[in-house]
């Protein structure tokens, strides 16, 4: 670039900056991130999470007392299935008639419990609504406690949240203290006690027999269902386990109404759901919008598209357990169903975006490396064959793929999905199988030509610049750890082979792709 | 506290609202410091010491802080929500210490909101 010509550029940015300093801030209205988003589990963001007084002071347990006092167990009941709200954990069961199966269990001792073992990579929804609003999930769990006659509950939160434990402490007693939990609620008959569990932050954990199984003291391991947790739970009582998203928004429906609730959301799905919205996208963040939303409105217009002018190439939904939606299916709306026929889940709100510089078979390899650390081992579909499938995609990534190995890929994810004991084996090979659909190609670049087209894979890069797409400027040089770069003002960069430990710090850092 | 009754729920509502709205005798700043895990992270915890530093500095009792979780938009994050009796909130993005201070001068001191930190207004 010409002295001249970087003059004018610079002159332009700062006419650009100086027009932007006279436009007047814009309302959160109208700001892209918020515009297009709903808040209703989030409604609360802003208050004072470590006072009752405040989350009193916008509406806090007006829900509950409505429930305890003028409600009974059935009309509770009724009104979370009017609402429509299906469980946000992932699996999307209808909330009011997993309820009802527990209220129909009949025994002496019933436990209302809570899901916050957040364990999916790039999923914090949970955690940020704990922080932010716990008195939401507590007021929750009452009306639920009411609804199934439950007298005790628990939260099983994972110990890597520290912060959302203590501000649950801090609410748990001060509704004890102001009689909102605890014996005799409100003045009525009836009493809820609730403490929190500490979960060491296995992911299996999440599994509602394996979470179960942990608050009992023993080895955090699913067990085959029937008996379903409504009728046999929690030291073999009738429980029902809800999602911190769930739960908060049971109050709002108690109070406004379950048919204000179900105004929101699609057909299928009442309601917003809370994203965690996250990867290679301009704005990171919470977004809650209504179901029914299509993926392009949140990747593009409230996160901001794609930073450094790159293509979307995709992006996973629900974790480990789903699955990738690639760029042609942008303009689906979602919901449980229609991102299932996608060949995704909704999960519990993981929205992870790629570019196109992410490598497909390393994302799958990724996932598949988590999930056969994740599993408990006690079935062995799930503890042999996802190792033996991180064992080929491993392979792959190295450059060492054979032919035939993605039809055994497909046909070790059918074993697992079919014979693994819990969700966890069962989903677990879905991010393989939806690479596999969507990107097939990718696999058959790394096995058969041992490229990576994305430029993922070290095994598979030359580390060579190309000298027609190098602009001589000198970004690789700098960032080199072990200076294997040489480069002189002017000049195309060398790599001294010898030296490269490929740890891609070249490549991420070239703007122009020059690398490969 | 007494274990309370339903009609205390909105008489706590009421006066809650009362003791915290910003009036002429009362509060007449609301700053909210948003730290989540997120905001902490991102070095909001510093964000707040010089707020408070700055706070203590300007013997000012009519500012309310409140510590509130995440504000949403993690990649702007350390955020702060200043609000000035009679006038807009405004959301401030990508702090640091050094730039609270001048926030603290600017926006709350002198009224002049330094426009180049600012993410929204609220009404």
């Amino acid at each position: 670039m010409s002295e001249e010509k970087a003059k004018t550029e610079e002159n332009q940015e700062e006419q650009e900056k100086e027009e932007k300093k006279e436009k007047p801030i814009p309302y959160m209205e109208e700001v892209p991130f918020f515009k297009d988003q709903e808040y209703i589990v989030l409604s609360n963001k802003g208050i004072d999470p470590e006072s009752i007084e405040d989350y009193i002071a916008n509406d806090g347990y007006v829900g509950a007392a409505k429930a305890i006092l003028e409600m009974t167990d059935v009309e509770i009941i009724e009104e979370m299935k009017k609402s429509g709200l299906r469980g946000r954990g992932g699996a999307g069961f209808p909330t009011g008639m997993k309820w009802d199966f527990a209220r129909q269990s009949v025994s002496d001792k019933k436990y209302a419990l809570c899901n916050a073992d957040e364990g999916d990579p790039g999923a914090f929804m949970d955690r940020s609504v704990l922080e932010g609003d716990p008195h939401a999930v507590l007021e929750g769990m009452i009306i639920a406690a009411k609804a199934i006659g439950s007298n005790e509950g628990y939260i099983y939160c994972r110990a890597e949240y520290p912060l959302a434990i203590k501000r649950l402490n801090i609410a748990i007693s001060a509704a004890k203290e102001y009689g909102l939990l605890g014996q005799n609620i409100l003045g009525t008959d009836f009493s809820f006690e609730l403490s929190i569990y500490k979960g060491a932050g296995a992911f299996v954990c999440g599994e509602e027999t394996a979470l179960m199984h942990s608050i009992e003291g023993k080895r955090g391991m699913p067990r085959p269902r029937p008996p379903f947790p409504a009728h046999q739970g929690l030291w073999k009582k009738p429980s029902v386990l809800n999602n911190v998203e769930t739960y908060a928004n049971v109050s709002r429906i108690i109070r406004k109404g379950g048919d204000w609730y179900a105004g929101y959301g699609t057909d299928d799905t009442k309601g917003t759901k809370v994203f965690a919205l996250t990867g290679t996208v301009n704005n990171i963040g919470l977004v809650e919008v209504p179901m029914g939303t299509t993926l392009r409105t949140i990747i593009f217009d409230i996160g901001g598209g794609i930073p450094n002018k790159r293509k979307f190439k995709g992006v996973q939904l629900g974790g480990p357990s789903g699955g990738c939606v690639p760029a042609q299916f942008l303009d689906t709306p979602v919901d449980f169903a229609n991102v299932a026929k996608v060949g995704a889940i909704m999960g519990s709100g993981g929205m992870i975006v790629m570019d196109e510089r992410t490598c497909m078979v390393d994302m799958a390899r990724f996932f598949m490396d988590f999930i056969q650390d994740e599993s408990c081992g006690k079935c062995t579909p799930c503890r042999e064959g996802t190792k033996r499938m991180l064992e080929i995609l491993e392979r792959i990534t190295q450059g060492e793929g054979k032919h035939g190995d993605i039809e055994l890929l497909e046909e070790l994810s059918e074993i697992i999905k079919d014979g693994a004991l819990c969700g966890l084996g069962q989903t677990g090979p879905n991010p393989v199988l939806s690479t596999i659909s969507r990107f097939r190609d990718e696999y058959e670049a790394h096995i058969y030509d041992k490229q990576c087209p994305s430029k993922t894979c070290p095994a598979l890069l030359e580390f060579e610049v190309d000298p027609i797409k190098c602009k001589k400027c000198g970004l690789c040089a700098k960032g080199c750890p072990v200076d294997a770069v040489s480069w002189k003002k002017k000049e195309v960069a060398f790599i001294d082979k010898e030296k490269c430990i490929k740890c891609m710090t070249c490549i991420s850092n070239c703007k122009f792709d020059a690398i490969f | 506290m007494a274990k309370i009754t339903v009609a205390d729920l909105s008489k706590i509502k009421d006066r809650v609202k009362k003791e915290t709205s910003l009036t002429k005798d009362g509060y007449t700043v609301e700053v909210t410091a948003h730290l989540g895990t997120c905001g902490i992270a991102s070095g909001g915890d510093k964000v707040y010491a010089a707020l408070q530093e700055e706070i203590e500095k300007s013997g000012r009792k009519d500012i309310r802080i409140v510590i509130s979780g995440c504000a949403g938009m993690c990649s702007s994050e350390p955020n702060v929500t200043i609000r000035r009796i009679g006038e807009d909130a405004v959301i401030y993005k990508d702090l640091n210490a050094d730039k609270m201070r001048e926030i603290f001068e600017g926006h709350i001191l002198n009224g002049e909101i330094p426009k180049k930190y600012a993410m929204a207004r609220i009404k």
